[in-house]
């Protein structure tokens, strides 16, 4: 199949190459409301135009899926990769490549020939929405994981003590990431005591438990003892409606709590210490 | 057949593994400790695992074994430097190897043993 079906039309819009790019632009400026420098749209659209051209006029014709149209849907993969982590909004997109339909008609002019056109912009539209989505399924993917790193710090109490205030609902995942995140730093820092402060989680179901008693389990494997403070009332009274038994795990009202005991465990006199460092 | 060696060090025993595990030599290591727990009359010995970075459940069960060995023995078992991606896999197979005593590293898991009168 040659390029019959497009006629002349190829050859036309070579010819009003510029003026179909100032039309183009136009359009789509109107909708980036100045959001991207005139320059730069200018270039984008003017190659973007070139390579749709090349590719129409190209033997494959209608058919995007084709090798010919390899180098506009690389160019339409940046550009809408580009817009979304720019935060442009998918009809914002999608009009980069529509608004050529409108360009072309009223500079070159619609005849027969026009509606196969039209079809490989439709095309082409819709691969470029598919791309933004996947870019932003990637951003929100992207920063969920930065979240999951961010909410679980792990902080040194005492030499020997560490505290891991939970802050926010701890699902499968997140108890995944906490687990290994404990039991590596007390590795790391040779702490034999492990605080899990639960202020900041809104709720404990038995999952919750489930998971916090797993990383308890896993921590005395290893040689360390874990206690668990900032126990809500609420949650104290859900966690005995429950039935859930934290059996012989040590279990405190404060942080503060929690870490007298840890300390009392240790052996360590406080004031002894203060004096020793001088303070 | 490799067979781990046992050190012996005051009234305890080392048993330092630093090699993949393969199930004869677990069994070669039961049997030898039980006869230098009685050979040495030791009171404690410490496995340390440092070096072990996968396990399965015929390992969580050679530790619970040599354990209640040692016990009959009269003599205590401390574990040492379980790695946390082994003490996850122990917990997800649902071996907390309750009765083992652990310890982070070697020198605690000494002096965890002394504390408890084994020593000297």
């Amino acid at each position: 199949m040659t390029s019959e079906p497009f006629g002349d039309l190829i050859e036309r819009c070579r010819a009003a190459e510029d003026d179909l790019v100032r039309r183009w632009r136009a359009d789509v400026a109107a909708s980036l409301r100045g959001r991207i420098s005139e320059v730069e749209l200018d270039k984008e659209l003017r190659d973007l135009l070139d390579a749709v051209l090349s590719a129409v006029g190209s033997s494959q014709g209608g058919d995007t899926k084709s090798p010919a149209y390899g180098e506009v849907r690389a160019l339409l993969v940046d550009l809408s990769r580009a817009r979304a982590l720019q935060g442009f909004s998918p009809s914002e997109t999608a009009i980069n490549v529509f608004t050529l339909k409108r360009a072309v008609r009223e500079v070159v002019g619609a005849g027969a020939e026009f509606q196969p056109f039209s079809d490989v912009i439709d095309d082409l539209g819709l691969f470029t929405f598919e791309t933004y989505a996947r870019a932003r399924e990637e951003v929100i993917a992207q920063q969920a994981e930065q979240l999951l790193e961010l909410a679980t710090p792990v902080v040194k109490l005492w030499p020997g003590v560490v505290a891991l205030p939970l802050v926010g609902t701890l699902d499968s995942a997140r108890a995944q990431v906490v687990m290994e995140k404990l039991l590596q730093t007390l590795v790391d820092t040779g702490s034999e005591y492990a605080i899990i402060d639960i202020t900041g989680v809104p709720a404990v179901d038995t999952q919750v438990a489930q998971h916090l008693l797993k990383t308890i389990v896993a921590a005395r494997l290893m040689g360390a003892e874990c206690i668990i403070s900032g126990i809500r009332p609420q949650i104290a009274q859900t966690i005995v409606a429950l039935g859930i038994e934290f059996g012989d795990i040590a279990t405190k009202a404060t942080l503060a709590d929690a870490l007298m005991l840890a300390l009392g465990r240790i052996g360590v006199d406080v004031a002894a210490e203060m004096s020793k460092r001088g303070l | 057949m490799e067979r781990l060696p046992i050190l012996k060090i005051g009234s305890m025993l080392l048993v330092s593994i630093q090699v993949d595990l393969r199930d004869d030599m677990v069994i070669a290591l039961q049997e030898d400790l039980a006869d230098r727990i009685v050979e040495t009359g030791a009171r404690g010995v410490v496995i340390d695992i440092t070096a072990l970075d996968i396990v399965d459940s015929f390992t969580g069960r050679m530790l619970a074994t040599v354990a209640a060995l040692s016990r009959i023995l009269d003599a205590e078992t401390v574990v040492v430097g379980m790695r946390p991606a082994v003490a996850i896999t122990l917990v997800e197979l649902g071996l907390s190897l309750d009765g083992i005593k652990t310890a982070l590293n070697v020198e605690r898991g000494m002096r965890l043993l002394s504390l408890g009168g084994a020593a000297t």
